[in-house]
């Protein structure tokens, strides 16, 4: 599944992704798609599928803690929180 | 002046001496009344009037003491204050200095509380309308709590749990009286982070404290906490204290978490979960589309089935062809016999003997018919021939020359009488005429001439009506009483009154050299 993934999928929040996958594979499901689109719909949601997993992968934990600069900029530091 | 044996103090005596007098009878001192008027100074020593409905004290509290204050003192609200009474000898005036002070009981605290909900509800602030849904899936998830303590600990294990991620944690006081001022600031400071810039925008806020008295939740009580979490655009999650205890920012906030754990699970979905749905979605996906295939490669093969065979198709033609064929041959064959059998019949009919026969009869009958019109002509001809020999010899001249004769006098008499009668006539017609022409010079135009006016022609003799329409130029000729003189136009012509039922009255320049109404004067 290394194809290119389209730019709006790309964008797609991880819900919506999911959401229209369901769709599709309920499509496909039914059976009454005809074969052009079927391919081109199963495609869609292979690459759907695949935006959902990044989504997913992408799931590293990272705590900063905001630092207030005396300009009132705002800058991030590693949190090193006692109890960790 | 009377001798006493009274000391005589200072000013300064006195007021130190009432200063310790004050100061050690009620170094310690546990008052209750209503706040007054209550201000903060720049240093932060704060600045308060006590009373009940009979007396007011002053009071005040050093920065330390204030910052210590759970709650925000407020005009109104009743306290019991512990401190010591003292007394400031620059003006003499005592003031309690108070160590501590609390609200006077819950009752108090709820009664301000239910007041400012009810004024900031009147505002829509609480409006469901202004509720937003959670992302699903959020990227960065601000956090506005305490660094320290089990609060933010307890978010970020349950956000492990389900679905780790990145998470920014505005640190902030959660008690005392600059809680308020930085919770709020960190929520605003986390709607103003631009999307791109170096510290990511979260895309959902969770505003956390563990659990406390009523007094150590106060600080989410207050309006410009509530304000701020109402104005976020960021979906924000409220989670202060335990499920039973309510602050006016659970209000304010987009949903309410019953404890900060609460908060980090409505924050993220279960990632196994989701992997484990999308697993079985790609399972489905691939499966279905297999189906598909074979469903279609089904339908292909029995469509196919029902074809019939390509020879099958063209069997029936090839031998309807071959039978045409068969037959072409022998139709062709019959055809061209019949035709010449009908050439054979004409032939026989179209003989040099009948033909000559036929020219032969016809000639016969000519000459007969030409036989016929000559003796049908001298017949017609001879009885008229007779007729007019008759009416010539009936035709005599000299009967005619006497009717000549006789009518000849009778014009020459007639021509006698019209000669004398005409000689009569044109006597009394010249008569007639000599008046008439006196009557006409009477009524001549002549006349009018003489009295001013004049008659103007054209240069083919008509005359001449209108002015308006002569050009520039235009040669005219003036007839007056004594003679006749040739004028040319000079000027554009000056409309008059177009109807002379108009009164106008007469421009001095304009002086038309045919009057308007030249017609009438005849």
């Amino acid at each position: 599944m290394s194809e290119s993934t389209p730019q709006e999928i790309t964008n797609m929040p991880f819900e919506a992704a999911l959401a229209e996958l369901e769709r599709i594979v309920q499509k496909l499901e039914s059976g009454d798609v005809a074969l052009e689109e079927s391919i081109s719909i199963y495609e869609r949601g292979a690459a759907l599928r695949a935006h959902c997993e990044t989504k997913l992968k992408d799931a590293q934990a990272k705590v900063e803690k905001i630092m207030l600069g005396e300009d009132g900029k705002i800058s991030t530091a590693p949190a090193d929180l006692d109890a960790r | 002046m009377a001798i006493t044996n009274s000391p005589e103090y200072s000013v300064s005596e006195l007021s130190n001496a009432l200063k310790r007098t004050v100061e050690e009878t009620y170094d310690h001192v546990r008052v209750r009344g209503e706040l007054g008027r209550v201000t903060v100074a720049k240093s932060g020593h704060v600045y308060l009037d006590m009373k009940d409905d009979k007396a007011v004290i002053d009071a005040i509290m050093w920065k330390g003491v204030a910052s210590q204050l759970s709650f925000r003192p407020e005009e109104g609200l009743e306290v019991v204050a512990t401190g010591r009474l003292s007394t400031f000898p620059g003006r003499s005036k005592y003031q309690i200095i108070i160590e501590k002070m609390e609200p006077a009981g819950a009752g108090a605290l709820m009664a301000l509380l239910e007041e400012r909900k009810k004024k900031l509800a009147a505002e829509g602030l609480f409006s469901p309308d202004r509720k937003r849904a959670l992302p699903f899936l959020p990227r960065v998830i601000g956090v506005v709590t305490s660094p320290t303590g089990a609060v933010i600990r307890d978010i970020l294990h349950r956000l492990d749990d389900r679905f780790p991620r990145h998470v920014l944690l505005w640190p902030v006081l959660v008690q005392g009286d600059k809680a308020a001022e930085q919770i709020a600031a960190a929520i605003e400071g986390f709607n103003a982070i631009m999307p791109g810039g170096a510290v990511p925008r979260p895309d959902l806020l969770i505003v956390a404290r563990g659990g406390g008295s009523i007094e150590d939740l106060w600080c989410f009580n207050e309006e410009i906490v509530v304000r701020a979490a109402a104005a976020s655009e960021i979906p924000l999650i409220s989670a202060v204290g335990h499920e039973t205890d309510t602050t006016l920012i659970d209000y304010a906030s987009d949903r309410r978490a019953p404890t900060p754990t609460g908060a980090a699970e409505m924050a993220v979905p279960v990632r196994l979960d989701l992997l484990e749905r999308l697993d079985g979605q790609r399972q489905r996906l691939g499966a279905a589309l297999l189906r598909t295939l074979e469903h279609k490669g089904a339908d292909l093969r029995a469509a196919a089935r029902g074809l019939p065979r390509p020879d099958s198709l063209i069997a029936d033609k090839t031998q309807s062809l071959d039978y045409l064929q068969r037959r072409l041959g022998p139709a062709l064959q019959s055809g061209m016999e019949r035709r010449a059998n009908r050439l054979a019949l004409l032939e026989v009919r179209l003989r040099p003997e009948a033909m000559a026969r036929d020219v032969a009869e016809r000639m016969r009958r000519l000459e007969d018919l030409s036989r016929r019109l000559k003796a049908g002509l001298s017949q017609q001809i001879a009885p008229r021939r007779q007729g007019l020999q008759a009416s010539a010899q009936r035709l005599v001249p000299q009967r005619l020359a006497r009717m000549t004769k006789d009518k000849g006098d009778a014009l020459s008499q007639m021509m006698a009488r019209l000669g004398r009668a005409g000689q009569a006539q044109s006597k009394a017609q010249a008569l007639r005429l000599k008046s008439l022409s006196s009557q006409l010079e009477a009524y001549s135009y002549q006349g009018t001439l003489q009295r001013g006016f004049a008659l103007v022609r054209d240069e083919a003799g008509h005359v001449v009506r209108e002015g308006r329409a002569l050009a520039y130029g235009t040669g005219l000729s003036l007839t007056f009483g004594d003679a006749t003189r040739q004028v040319q136009v000079l000027g554009e012509g000056d409309v008059i009154a177009p109807s002379p039922s108009v009164k106008s009255k007469p421009r001095a320049k304009a002086k038309p050299q045919t009057p308007p109404e030249q017609g009438s004067l005849f």
